[in-house]
């Protein structure tokens, strides 16, 4: 069995080429195993996944506790609202607490950047990012290139364009590491105040505009405008983003034929994607959802040890 | 020269007094506690009976160093420093002097708290001077009794940690300031910029996704703070000074004439933010922080051509568990007292930077002037506090060897040169680098 580079997935900064293709190519037999009528295999029977969620995630956590299901693997959750957290107890008491108790996979979702790193410092079991603040969310970024991928057959040459909160967004952050390692072309669009510093660094077109930031795009990928960002002054007002920034059906006719609009969810219909771009026959949004599943399945079992058996089986 | 006879002689080392232009190889006497001369020919030497000799040949005999800001963390976090524990961790650094910053707790913004510091410096291996707070409980609002403060030893003021972010009470202060003749020190990061920063603002921060601490705060602050220094004709010190454009700032005020200083944090000529990303070290999170490399050069500039005055360590202690965290969560800044001599040779001297005097003043006469304290030099009469500097040996950071009781030094495990050999506080032999 192929593996990854790194026992963990903590982010896609730095990881090569062959290693996301080897997640991409696995996730395509975890795909077809949930079109069977019965979608669970013994892939992780006998080992225990926690998942620790310190910020509050829906569809997130639902897909890598089905994914973890689905490959027999015991779970257990955390959250914040359940944990002890509130009682002061440290990260890495947290973790080492549950950890004495036998897992052998993390994943974690945490408003601190690094969490995941950190923990890869506090236990032995294997990793997985699902969203570390601002920094990355690789398994989202995975699961969009998979989309992609599947129905383009390639993501070498293509144009993506990610729209909204680049300065926040780490769905963004992991999309940019992960398209341009696979040979993608990148392109950034959002209000100057939300688009970080230096931000050309990440060898990326940068638009403010967003018809020009369309022209010739093969993929939209738009991120849901958190509306706190509007209270801390980053921009005036939710109407005046839909106005510059919300893609609406007329907007789409600068794409490429055969275009395609993607959104990570959860969507604010009207304000950042009209209903008509969402709902319409170019739209993947739920595609996503369901690849999501088979990235996760792929990126558990890979990380998950010699003892896991594959997807065959 | 007096003829009764000395206590301690300092023989053989290459002496390095900035004050008094002194540099070469000679001896130095000690008497009562005191400098009793610095003499080159052995011949002149006189009664030398009954003296401590200390062997100083191959090494540096400069003046006891000062460095005019740590953070001594008593009263309230004695876990994590004690005025003790932090003057023992001066002497091992070199330093016969520190001045602590007022953000302890309660806050040093009255008489009794002052006096409480320097009760418990009484016995100390350094001096301790005090520094009160600008405004009661560095909250910005109100003087301190900034008066009172003074009458029982403080020697200059801060809310080191905030900016004064009121102009009127910044203005207030400088003006109140002058009566004492007390320099007005600087934490100068615009607050409505900074607060919320995590880390340099910078191709770092939007790769890591840590809120930034833009460079223009910086800049804001010491400019807005150069323009009441110039309308007040106060004393202005800006702490830790972190980016290009307020090293420019600051050059062009003393071009002007304006009564500013500075100091510039060893971890500021030495790091960069690009050292966060290797693994979200909270000991790399620090206020200012860690800037680029740009940033960087222009501190070593400043240093070069002394819009920097000094050098200063910023030292601060955070208990383990409290860095033991996720990087935005961990408290901002590092102890410094130990590693600060072996940065400055390695990373300004060796690198061909400063000369061994130039370095020397910043960490002795420049601050000593600065704050009116005395020693700084080796001058006849002068208190005899002396560092004896070993600048050719090579040692790894180890921190099962700080004498500070907190660990949260980022160079932990760095190789750098230059070691200090003997502390001598007043006559006496504070620290002793074991063979």
């Amino acid at each position: 069995m192929s593996k990854l580079a790194s026992p963990h997935l903590l982010g896609l900064e730095g990881v090569s080429a062959d290693d996301i293709t080897l997640i991409l190519d696995t996730t395509d037999t975890f795909r077809e195993v949930l079109d069977r009528p019965i979608k669970k295999l013994p892939t992780l029977r006998g080992l225990t996944v926690l998942n620790l969620f310190y910020e509050p995630s829906t569809r997130t956590r639902i897909s890598f506790e089905l994914a973890e299901k689905r490959l027999s693997a015991d779970t257990v959750s955390f959250t914040t609202s359940t944990s002890s957290v509130k009682k002061g107890e440290s990260l890495r008491d947290t973790v080492q607490n549950i950890e004495a108790m036998k897992i052998d996979m993390i994943v974690v979702r945490h408003s601190s950047p690094g969490s995941p790193y950190y923990l890869t410092q506090c236990t032995n079991s294997n990793v997985i990012n699902a969203g570390d603040g601002s920094h990355e969310h690789p398994t989202q970024a995975l699961l969009d290139m998979y989309t992609i991928r599947k129905k383009y057959g390639k993501l070498d040459g293509l144009r993506v364009v990610l729209v909204g909160d680049v300065k926040h967004s780490r769905v963004i952050r992991s999309n940019v590491w992960g398209l341009k390692a696979m040979g993608a072309s990148v392109a950034l669009c959002g209000p100057s105040t939300l688009i970080p510093a230096d931000v050309e660094r990440f060898g990326c077109d940068v638009y403010t505009n967003l018809d020009e930031a369309l022209e010739g795009a093969d993929v939209v990928n738009i991120m849901r405008l958190q509306l706190e960002r509007q209270q801390a002054g980053l921009f005036p007002s939710q109407r005046e983003y839909t106005n510059l920034f919300g893609i609406t059906k007329d907007r789409l006719k600068r794409l490429n034929n055969n275009f395609t609009i993607m959104h990570p969810g959860p969507m604010n219909r009207g304000v950042e994607i009209s209903s008509e771009v969402a709902d319409g026959e170019s739209s993947v949004i739920l595609d996503q959802v369901t690849n999501g599943q088979a990235v996760r399945m792929a990126v558990l079992y890979l990380l998950s040890g010699p003892e896991a058996e594959g997807p065959e089986a | 020269m007096n003829n009764a006879p000395v206590d301690m002689i300092i023989s053989g080392g290459r002496v390095i007094d900035p004050a008094l232009g002194f540099g070469k190889d000679a001896h130095v006497l000690i008497r009562n506690g005191a400098i009793a001369g610095i003499e080159s020919d052995v011949q002149k030497l006189g009664d030398t009976s009954g003296a401590t000799v200390i062997d100083a040949s191959g090494k540096l005999v400069v003046p006891g160093l000062i460095d005019i800001h740590v953070h001594l963390r008593e009263p309230g976090r004695e876990d994590e420093e004690t005025v003790e524990s932090g003057c023992r961790a001066a002497a091992a650094g070199g330093f016969t002097a520190v001045c602590c910053m007022p953000n302890t707790s309660p806050r040093i913004d009255n008489q009794e708290t002052v006096m409480f510091v320097q009760d418990r410096a009484k016995n100390a291996d350094a001096r301790v001077y005090v520094v009160g707070a600008i405004t009661k409980g560095s909250e910005g609002k109100e003087l301190s009794e900034i008066g009172d403060l003074v009458k029982v030893g403080a020697v200059a003021i801060t809310d080191d940690g905030h900016w004064v972010e009121n102009s009127e009470i910044m203005r207030r202060a400088m003006e109140y300031s002058k009566m004492f003749n007390i320099p007005v020190m600087d934490h100068a990061e615009e607050s409505t910029l900074c607060a919320s920063g995590i880390m340099n603002e910078s191709f770092e921060s939007t790769r890591l996704g840590l809120r930034g601490r833009p460079a223009v705060g910086e800049e804001i602050a010491v400019m807005r703070d150069i323009a009441l220094c110039r309308a007040t004709g106060a004393r202005l010190h800006i702490q830790h000074l972190s980016t290009r454009r307020a090293v420019e700032a600051v050059r062009a005020a003393k071009a002007e004439g304006i009564r500013v200083t500075t100091e510039a944090c060893p971890h500021h000529f030495v790091l960069t933010d690009e050292a966060i990303a290797k693994e979200f070290n909270t000991c790399l999170r620090v206020n200012p922080p860690l800037r680029s490399a740009d940033d960087r050069e222009a501190i070593i500039e400043g240093l070069i051509d002394g819009t920097i005055d000094c050098i200063a360590s910023d030292h601060a202690p955070h208990a383990q568990e409290e860095k033991d965290c996720e990087f935005d969560l961990a408290p901002p800044g590092m102890i410094g007292l130990e590693t600060t001599l072996g940065l400055v040779k390695t990373y300004l001297i060796d690198k061909g930077y400063l000369n061994w005097a130039d370095a020397v003043a910043k960490m002795t006469i420049n601050p000593a002037k600065m704050f009116n304290l005395p020693g700084g030099t080796l001058k006849t009469g002068s208190p005899a506090d002396i560092t004896i500097i070993d600048p050719d040996a090579s040692w790894t950071v180890d921190q099962s060897k700080f004498r500070s009781m907190s660990r949260n030094s980022p160079f932990i495990g760095w190789k750098l040169q230059g070691q200090v050999y003997r502390t001598i506080l007043g006559g006496r032999v504070v620290f002793e680098r074991e063979a």
